[in-house]
């Protein structure tokens, strides 16, 4: 690991309003950081705020409260069309339902990031091929969503997701809507993008599919109940809760 | 993401999402088809009244004046006061003529319908003017064959004629009418010139089906109970204000009337006609573009709705675009795009349509098309296009990512 921080949550809560004076606060000071290189696995189960968290960390949402710092840049309150640009240019996102544009083929959808960040045409496509080829798709390239397979389309997913170099990829339940011999696939196609050095976040409820990560962190009603990273061989090395891992801020990197 | 590019990718989408929807996006088309035709319809046969009465009123000559009972326009008194005027004189053109220094020259008009023969061949409904040689220079004459008779033959009061070119067409199909006799009411007169084509007023009736003969020649068929028109041409264009004056001068003195007097007689020339018209046309076309912009307005509204649907159904997509980096503009100009695009389609069928339909109207009423109007239609469109879809594709542009992103 290099040391340097990717994520830094400080103190972040998200508090939703229900109207009639009802408010959820569906996440509790949040700390925690994220350095360059890391495979983390965020887990819990479903309205422990996991999925809000997510949504905080891919810049779609933002904090109601505390700081967000991403790549050293604040976007705890950046505007719609700053989010935008770094949602572009500083993450990709992989879904669980693969989330592509159906009516375009798979070059079409693996461009769509460099469109929006102004990338000539014989460059973008020349670049999407390139990550087609790389993610095994070369010969699909003017497939339509529809005629290709699960594994197919998450894979076109992960290309597009690749294509702007990204700091991070987000990767929400990205095995959810495959079989597993094909969630395997795809679950060793990120373990080969993390020895390349990319940072991944993966967002699961499932303990195997957790486990191919190198730490995971485990949210419980709005708040970090555990940040443990993991042995080689799958076993948890060192425990420190919730607690430790907000005061370690600063600390490290 | 540059605007041009920006707009190459929304054509692109555009295309593709109407494509995928035909019969949806031909229907909302519809409305805007329905509502350029009959728009550009409308300014057709508007622009075409306009140039035929231009064309029409041309005949009648700027710097011409008419001295008459009524004026025209309707003018600004009861009508019962112009009735009760006394009427017009043959004699006065020569009294005008004798006073006047900024006409050049003045002649009585009298008119009417009549019939004329030449060996088995008949004219009806032909129109019958009786006048002296100076209409010649009134109306600036000028003549396919033969000649406008001349002072002295006018005041003999000669059986001489000139006729219209629809009067010798039908008379003398295959031969030269000059020289020939012809009869009008039983009386046998002489051709001595075939008057050049004037065309027709407002397409209306043909200002070519008419004989010219001298006015002695008219009182002999038709008596002397008729009131001529008295027709004079200004000198010189500049000085209509000071001619009209001295006209009136003349008559005021001519009629015998007092200072306090106001006058009884009426000095008309085209701008009042045309004035009167343009009055006439706006209201019309006041009244039409209101009827035909509620047309369209119908298939702004139709336009809307089919783009709130379309916003709805593509909630998701708006998500995942937006999670890969698009921003509002882009999202905005999407669907700004596709609105404009059903619009300008329904624009162009629509002249596409209107084009050859109002060739076939002309052969009722005078209509045209120019270039102009047909660009204006395309603008409206265009315009309608951009209003109707500005509010869905506001809506789109602030959907919110994570909400939309949930949306199935």
């Amino acid at each position: 690991m290099s040391g340097q921080k990717v994520i830094e949550l400080v103190k972040v809560n998200k508090v939703y309003d229900m109207g009639a004076e009802v408010q959820v606060n569906a996440l509790k000071d949040i700390s925690l950081v994220i350095e360059k290189g890391e495979y983390v696995a965020i887990m819990g189960p479903s309205g422990s705020g996991k999925t809000t968290l997510m949504n905080i960390l891919g810049c779609l949402d933002t904090p109601t409260s505390g700081l967000y710092l991403f790549d050293g840049v604040n976007v705890s309150d950046m505007n719609d069309n700053e989010l935008a640009k770094i949602r572009n240019q500083g993450i990709g996102f992989v879904f669980q339902t693969f989330n592509l544009i159906p009516r375009s083929d798979a070059l079409h959808n693996v461009e769509l990031p460099l469109i929006y960040s102004g990338v000539p045409v014989a460059e973008r496509k020349d670049r999407a091929k390139k990550t087609l080829e790389m993610v095994g798709l070369g010969e699909r390239v003017h497939h339509k969503p529809n005629e290709l397979s699960g594994g197919q389309r998450q894979r076109v997913a992960i290309a597009r997701a690749l294509i702007n170099n990204p700091s991070i990829i987000l990767a929400d339940e990205p095995t959810g809507n495959l079989d597993s011999k094909t969630g395997d696939e795809i679950m060793l196609f990120l373990e080969e993008l993390h020895k390349k050095g990319n940072t991944i976040i993966l967002v699961t409820h499932e303990e195997y599919i957790a486990e191919h990560s190198r730490r995971i962190i485990r949210i419980r009603d709005g708040m970090i109940e555990s940040d443990l990273p993991i042995e080689k061989n799958g076993k948890v090395k060192v425990h420190h809760d919730a607690e430790k891992a907000a005061s370690s801020i600063g600390v490290k990197g | 993401m540059t605007l041009g590019s920006e707009l190459k990718e929304g054509l692109k989408l555009s295309y593709a999402a109407l494509k995928a929807n035909k019969a949806r996006a031909a229907l909302t088309m519809l409305g805007i088809i329905i509502g350029i035709v009959s728009v550009t319809l409308m300014g057709a046969a508007i622009s075409g009244l306009t140039n035929a009465f231009n064309n029409s009123i041309s005949s009648i000559g700027a710097d011409v004046l008419y001295v008459q009972k009524w004026p025209w326009g309707g003018g600004d008194q009861e009508w019962w006061k112009y009735r009760n005027r006394r009427d017009m004189k043959i004699d006065y053109a020569d009294k005008i003529r004798k006073d006047a220094t900024l006409l050049s020259a003045v002649a009585p008009v009298v008119q009417r319908l009549g019939t004329l023969k030449y060996s088995n061949r008949v004219a009806n409904n032909v129109m019958v003017e009786g006048t002296t040689s100076d209409l010649s220079y009134v109306s600036n004459m000028s003549f396919i064959e033969g000649r406008f008779f001349t002072d002295i033959e006018s005041r003999g009061d000669r059986p001489l004629a000139v006729l219209g070119s629809d009067v010798a067409d039908q008379l003398f199909p295959n031969q030269d009418p000059v020289g020939k006799t012809v009869k009008i009411n039983g009386l046998t007169f002489r051709v001595i010139g075939v008057r050049s084509k004037q065309g027709s007023f407002l397409g209306m009736f043909s200002l070519d089906n008419l004989v010219i003969i001298p006015i002695g020649q008219f009182q002999n068929i038709y008596g002397t109970h008729f009131h001529p028109t008295i027709e004079a041409r200004v000198v010189n264009k500049n000085d209509m204000g000071d001619a009209i004056e001295e006209l009136r001068g003349i008559m005021r003195k001519i009629r015998g009337l007092s200072p306090y007097q106001e006058d009884d007689f009426s000095i008309n020339q085209q701008d009042l006609l045309s004035n009167a018209f343009d009055k006439i046309a706006t209201i019309i076309g006041g009244v039409g573009f209101f009827v035909t912009a509620l047309s369209l307005f119908v298939g702004g509204i139709g336009i809307m709705n089919i783009m709130f649907v379309s916003v709805t159904e593509r909630t998701k997509e708006i998500g995942i675009r937006k999670a890969l980096g698009a921003r509002r503009r882009t999202i905005l100009a999407q669907f700004l795009i596709e609105s404009s695009l059903i619009c300008l389609g329904g624009g162009l069928v629509g002249l596409a349509i209107s084009y050859p339909l109002s060739m076939l109207v002309d052969k009722f009423l005078p209509t045209s098309m120019p270039v102009s109007l047909a660009f204006i239609g395309i603008m409206i469109s265009l315009a309608v296009g951009v209003v109707s879809g500005i509010v869905p594709a506001l809506r789109a542009s602030r959907l919110d990512p994570v909400d939309a992103l949930r949306y199935e």
